[in-house]
């Protein structure tokens, strides 16, 4: 069983900056060893490496820079942004079944300064390119709003109600120092006014592009006592790739509105103690504001549908029914593809967030919806 | 512009189009006959390897669209904001294929006035060639 048999012990982060002159190796290396530092663990005693596609700093680059000792399991998990929650899945799974005993998950990433992958051009995947690409569906940002439009169709979903993730996610990063947006508050004539950039989706429903990497450490519960810092236990965890999902863009599904996060949430939630009731805090990938009501109903929170109508009367604000993002998720503090949604959720089960959740138990961490996706229970 | 980067499974399609005609996958089994997209080797419901290609009237509906603005591909920038489009199929309501809603079938992207868009306005399929490829695109009916 994986249930609690293993836990996050360390974390690590550098700054999150549009800019940041070192190289996504280096960073990766400096996330990796403040990670091992906070767990107290040498890096000569990892043996166990796990990453998601798109990261371009591999385990052996790592391995041989942070000085690791024979690694025995190493994993990465594809489809971006969707296997960030993965990482620590493969890895408590390899800790809990004896494969490895300290293993290392990251994302290092320089898309501030950056290229961004739907400019090349050069590189056309055949699918679904061929049947996309042509008409002008160039970026994320095209292939949300295309879903975000026909949820808004269906279920009266206004962009009031998109307002209110980017709001909540703004004002949690008004509360952190590190986030890009701490000190920069968010209005809502500054989000009804702002530019378009696929309508529906204005420029504030998007992440942020940024530069930052981050690291956390696993190790099996019984090792976790001796740590430094208190144990964040891996409680559940799950991958989700739906029948005749099509990544991105999900639109030949028969239900294009029911995505990877349904099928993620029904392994998640069987192999639970708890329920989505119980949950205390949750972080959900945030790269567009639509994910945000479509995930709720993916992962149970309400009935299909009513995702945008549970945003309303602060729900997603401290002290509402399901405080989210609190370290202001890829919206406002880092788009480093969701890591800093899981980095965030320990500090939250440490009780050492910017702004805590009091006596926060539970976290739900979710990673990228709309491809491959995969998520994370935890709890102290 | 981007040109459809054709690979094996899709081919048929882009062939069907040069004639002027929208056809889609359809499973050849007899007592399954599935259509299917995008195109793929085998049928998902029954694993057959028997395909045919089926004629559509080209008649659809909008399913939901999309205004982009920059930052964008320079040729796309050019005629942005512009609609990207999903048009569910008359014939197979649970087949949507992307497109853009344009005045005529050589018109720019950014020709329908986009306050004409609406989820579930009819629409039917012209042809046009970039650059050697006949390309899909949707006129609104009665206009
Ligand atoms: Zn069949």
């Amino acid at each position: 069983m994986l249930k609690d048999a293993t836990a996050i012990v360390g974390i690590g982060q550098t700054a999150f900056a549009k800019q940041l002159p070192e190289t996504e190796k280096a960073l990766a290396c400096r996330a990796i060893l403040a990670a091992l530092d906070d767990a107290g663990i040498a890096p000569s005693e990892v043996d166990a490496f796990a990453s998601y596609t798109m990261e371009e700093t591999d385990e052996v680059e790592v391995a041989k820079a942070i000085g690791a000792g024979d690694v025995t399991f190493f994993s990465k998990v594809g489809y971006g942004g969707g296997g960030s929650c993965a990482t620590v899945g493969h890895l408590a799974a390899a800790v809990a079944t004896g494969q490895a005993s300290v293993g290392v998950a990251w994302r290092s990433r320089k898309r501030g300064s950056g290229p961004r992958p739907w400019k090349n051009t050069a590189v056309q995947l055949p699918t679904p390119g061929q049947w996309t690409r042509p008409y002008g569906l160039l970026r994320p940002a095209d292939e949300i709003g295309m879903l975000a439009r026909r949820y808004m169709h269906e279920y009266g979903a206004t962009r009031d109600h998109l307002f209110n993730v980017a709001l909540a996610c703004r004002n949690r990063a008004n509360q952190n120092p590190a986030a890009i947006m701490y000190e920069r508050p968010l209005t809502r004539e500054m989000y009804m006014t702002s530019r378009w950039i696929s309508e529906p989706l204005c420029l504030f429903d998007n992440c942020l592009e940024t530069d930052g990497a981050l690291a956390c450490v696993v190790v099996s519960a019984a090792r976790a006592r001796d740590c430094r810092q208190k144990p964040v236990y891996v409680h559940s965890a799950a991958q989700g790739l739906p029948a005749q999902h099509h990544g991105m863009v999900n639109y030949w599904n028969d239900d294009p509105l029911t995505g990877p996060a349904w099928t993620a949430a029904r392994h998640l939630w069987k192999t639970a103690d708890f329920g989505p009731q119980d949950v205390d805090v949750a972080q959900i990938y945030d790269a567009f504001t639509p994910l945000i009501p479509l995930s709720l109903e993916g992962y149970g929170f309400c009935g299909r549908g009513e995702g945008a109508a549970f945003t309303e009367g602060g729900a997603l604000e401290l002290g509402g029914r399901l405080p989210l993002n609190t370290g202001g998720g890829g919206l406002s503090e880092a788009y480093v593809h969701g890591f800093n949604l899981i980095t965030e959720g320990v500090k939250q089960l440490r009780g050492t967030s910017t702004a805590q959740v009091p006596s926060a138990a539970t976290c739900l961490v979710t990673a990228g919806e709309g491809v491959p996706t995969s998520a994370l229970l935890l709890r102290s | 512009m981007l040109n459809p980067v054709i690979d094996e499974d899709g081919a048929p399609f882009w062939e069907f189009t040069a004639r002027g005609e929208l056809r889609i996958q359809a499973c050849a089994e007899e007592d399954c006959g599935e259509l299917r997209f995008p195109p793929r080797p085998c049928c998902p419901h029954c694993q057959s390897f028997a395909t045919e290609w089926r004629l559509m009237s080209g008649r659809g509906r909008i399913w939901s669209y999309v205004l982009p603005h920059p930052p964008l591909l320079p040729d796309y920038a050019a005629q942005a904001p512009y609609n990207a489009v999903l048009v569910e199929l008359a014939d197979a309501p649970r087949i949507r294929l992307a497109g853009n809603v344009v005045t005529a079938p050589d018109a720019p992207l950014n020709s329908l006035d986009p306050a004409r868009l609406r989820i579930g306005a009819p629409v039917r399929v012209a042809f046009t060639e970039i650059d050697g490829v006949a390309v899909p695109r949707w006129l609104l009916e009665r206009g």
